[in-house]
């Protein structure tokens, strides 16, 4: 991990019909950092997540990647760079191993094996042939990650990437998370409103509530010592709510 | 006069050509302004969209009217001298399809998720890539569009009789000789192009149907 | 898919391309385009004459039939190059606003008043036609008009006018329905009712037509006691932009032949095969100061 900043967000502002806010005074994303985004539902973290990947355009305020101011609209090429595993993924019409390529034929980049060895490890192998859009939603978010990894992105956004799942996929997916984060050094966002999981996988922590940035902390020191009043009472009770699950 | 069955053949032969180069073109306009309409956010789509809309409703008359006033040789494109040839059977059946065309696809890219606009574009594609992986996400909708159409014109009989005048050997398909035999009081033979321009627009459907079958199923 | 909708689309569209430009290979024969109304067409009339003259002329005849008054304006548009019709005060119109050369006599035939076999009017014992018309108004009986552009629905206005009578609209029994004769005489067929037809169609398609009969003009055109229901066509080149361009040679030529004595004739024998009666009368100039007075249609116009 270096220290060098990623993503460095200063005095965003998103609107969008009346119906999304988002605001977000100072925010830095490290590079090779896991950074996990929490708070309540409706708090803008999807929100954030679409304006790091460049999806849609802050109202106001700058915002740099790897050090470059961004105009907008983005260059294509910057968008390329980052990959995204949507709350609920969605497959296109095909099989999945056509889904997990079409990353790579976007780019135009041949796919040299990549493919396979994506099936081969989420465990892929006897669906590649299958209608993508009838494998069950543990599946998809398996071919959502190999979809995204295939391409090689700099940057990985996730999206409640156990929302839907039973525990034992939770587990899964989180290994192959941090596999994904030791192999690659990809730098990671991961929006959960599950706070156990937060506390396994980042390093840093940033609080969003209403769709305002509280705080962003070193994850341990968040939730041990947190510095607004705000940020105390969610990480409290979702900690009661948490606790008969949590190991 | 088609009681003969060897004179049915030409009038079969210019109706595949006058409502087959019709769809042809209608899809070459209507696919590309359909796929703007339903994926383009911009200010008045929804009333490009009305517009498109009211224009799968015109009746073929008076498409055929315009059509005629329009390529008269006292019209402005008169010079052209199309009125009553096939070329101006196939600019009529345009302008009543490529409504049809347009307006069902964008029907259809708007019933698609509309999440799956933004996950397409994650994964990295251009404008142009996403807009060929969305109209093939939504490509049952599209062919209904180009089946619609298609159905539109080749039993449309208004907008041919005016401009193309049913000319024996020249202007005259399958809708147009029904009426004029059935003007004659020869119902048999109209009863009987009728089932040939059914039976044609049967083989047609099921042709085009035949492409829809999953992709996983045809490998 | 996509990909192979799209081949299917470019190889269709290589392939009408293709259909499209064939014919156009071969030498264009010089094309005359005629606007006439449905009854010359739509009898067969045209059919057995025209391979004659496109044979011995080398020139394809491209036939428009429509109602007189679309003919008309076809033709006041110089969308054809001939119009054949029967309606002499819109034909006289034409003439006298430019639109056309000259207005010559081709041929004729007649209307009837056909009506159900019983008929309820009692028009069959009628002298005219306006007492036969005077005799359904009196009685109600349904009368279907055609109500349309055609020459007919200006004759049958004609007849009423003649009988100084005004059926409206809101008479329950008189039904204009705006459609061409073959529809008219069907619907009439259906509501047991009286119209006005040319015989030639009503000839054509008495077969489907068993609840109705004439019931006045009588049996054949010889047998028609008023001469109001004579129906005289007319024949018009229509004035060429440019008089010395070879299509107006190519209308005149046309005209000429279509009024010649061996056209003529051939007009005289139509019909007399299947219905043992002409069903046109030829009426030309020639034809006329050859025949005289034998032919029925060369006292009056």
């Amino acid at each position: 991990m270096t220290d060098s900043a990623c993503y460095r967000l200063e005095g965003i502002e998103y609107s969008y019909g009346g119906r999304w806010r988002l605001e977000i005074p100072l925010l830095e994303v490290m590079a090779g950092e896991i950074l996990a985004l929490i708070g309540p539902t409706g708090a803008g973290k999807s929100t954030l997540l679409r304006l790091l990947h460049f999806l849609e355009p802050p109202s106001t305020g700058r915002m740099a990647f790897e050090g470059r101011e961004i105009g907008y609209p983005p260059p294509l090429e910057l968008r390329r760079r980052v990959g995204m595993i949507f709350q609920r993924p969605l497959m296109l019409a095909g099989t999945v191993r056509h889904n997990i390529a079409i990353g790579l034929r976007f780019r135009g980049e041949s796919e040299g094996g990549r493919v396979e060895e994506l099936l081969r490890r989420f465990d892929l192998e006897a669906l590649a042939d299958r209608e993508a859009r009838l494998i069950s939603g543990g599946e998809m978010q398996r071919v959502a990650l190999a979809r995204a990894l295939a391409y090689e992105p700099a940057v990985l956004l996730l999206d409640e990437p156990a929302a839907n799942l039973d525990p034992g996929h939770v587990r899964a997916i989180e290994r192959i998370i941090r596999e994904a984060h030791e192999l690659a050094g990809l730098t990671m966002v991961v929006a959960t409103h599950n706070l156990a999981q937060a506390r396994r996988l980042s390093q840093r922590t940033a609080m969003l509530s209403a769709g305002r940035l509280i705080e962003a902390q070193p994850t341990e020191r968040l939730f041990a010592n947190p510095m607004s009043q705000v940020t105390a009472d969610y990480v409290y009770e979702e900690t009661l709510l948490e606790r008969p699950e949590s190991p | 006069m088609i009681q003969d069955p060897q004179g049915v053949w030409p009038v079969v032969r210019l109706t595949l050509i006058v409502s087959g180069a019709a769809l042809a073109i209608s899809a070459a306009i209507g696919i590309p302004i359909g796929t703007w309409l339903g994926l383009a956010r911009f200010r008045g789509r929804a009333w490009v969209r009305a517009v498109i809309y009211t224009g799968m409703g015109l009746p073929p008359v008076v498409v055929g009217l315009a059509v005629y006033l329009l390529l008269s040789r006292k019209g402005p494109l008169g010079d052209l001298g199309w009125l009553f040839t096939p070329a101006a059977m196939v600019v009529a059946q345009i302008i009543i399809a490529f409504p049809i065309v347009a307006g069902l696809t964008s029907a259809a890219l708007e019933a698609l998720d509309p999440e799956l606009s933004a996950q397409v574009r994650s994964v990295g594609a251009n404008a142009r890539q996403e807009a060929l992986v969305l109209l093939r996400q939504a490509r049952g909708g599209l062919l209904a569009a180009l089946l619609a159409a298609f159905g539109g014109i080749i039993s449309e009989v208004g907008a041919a009789m005016l401009v193309g005048g049913n000319i024996e050997g020249r202007t005259r398909v399958l809708s147009t000789a029904v009426v004029l035999e059935t003007r004659r009081g020869n119902f048999a033979t109209a009863m009987a192009l009728g089932g040939t321009l059914l039976f044609l627009a049967f083989v047609i459907n099921a042709a085009l149907l035949r492409l829809n079958v999953s992709p996983r199923l045809r490998r | 898919m996509l990909r192979r909708l799209c081949l299917a689309f470019v190889v269709g569209l290589a392939l009408l391309l293709a259909a499209c430009a064939a014919p156009t290979q071969t030498p264009k024969p010089q094309r005359l385009r005629l606007a006439t109304t449905t009854s010359t067409y739509d009898s067969g009339l045209l059919d057995a004459i025209l391979p004659a003259y496109e044979q011995a002329h080398g020139v394809r005849v491209d036939v428009i039939a429509v109602g007189t008054g679309q003919a008309i304006e076809i033709g006041k548009s110089g969308d054809v190059d001939v119009v054949l019709v029967h309606t002499r005060a819109l034909e006289d119109a034409f003439v006298a606003g430019g639109y056309g050369v000259e207005r010559l006599p081709v041929m004729f035939n007649d209307f009837i008043l056909v009506g159900p076999i019983d008929d309820p009017a009692e028009i069959s014992g009628a002298l005219t036609a306006t007492d036969a018309l005077t005799r359904i108004y009196d009685s109600q009986s349904t009368f279907v008009s055609r109500a349309d552009d055609s020459g007919t629905y200006a004759r049958e206005l004609t007849l009423w006018e003649m009988a100084g009578l005004s059926p409206s609209l809101t008479d329950a029994w008189y039904l204009p329905i705006g459609q061409g004769m073959g529809e008219t005489l069907l619907f009439t067929e259906e509501q047991k009712g009286y119209t006005l037809s040319d015989r030639g169609t009503y000839l054509s398609m008495a077969e489907s037509l068993p609840g109705l009969g004439i019931l006045f003009g009588g049996q054949t055109i010889a047998g028609n006691p008023d001469p109001a229901m004579f129906n005289p066509y007319g024949v018009i080149q229509v004035a060429p932009k440019d008089p010395s361009a070879p299509e107006a040679d190519l209308a005149k030529d046309f005209v000429d032949w279509l009024t010649s004595l061996e056209t003529q004739a051939l007009i005289s024998d139509f019909g007399v095969e299947t219905y043992d009666q002409p069903l046109f009368y030829p009426a030309s100039r020639a034809w006329c100061a050859d025949r005289g007075a034998d032919s029925p249609g060369c006292s009056g116009s």
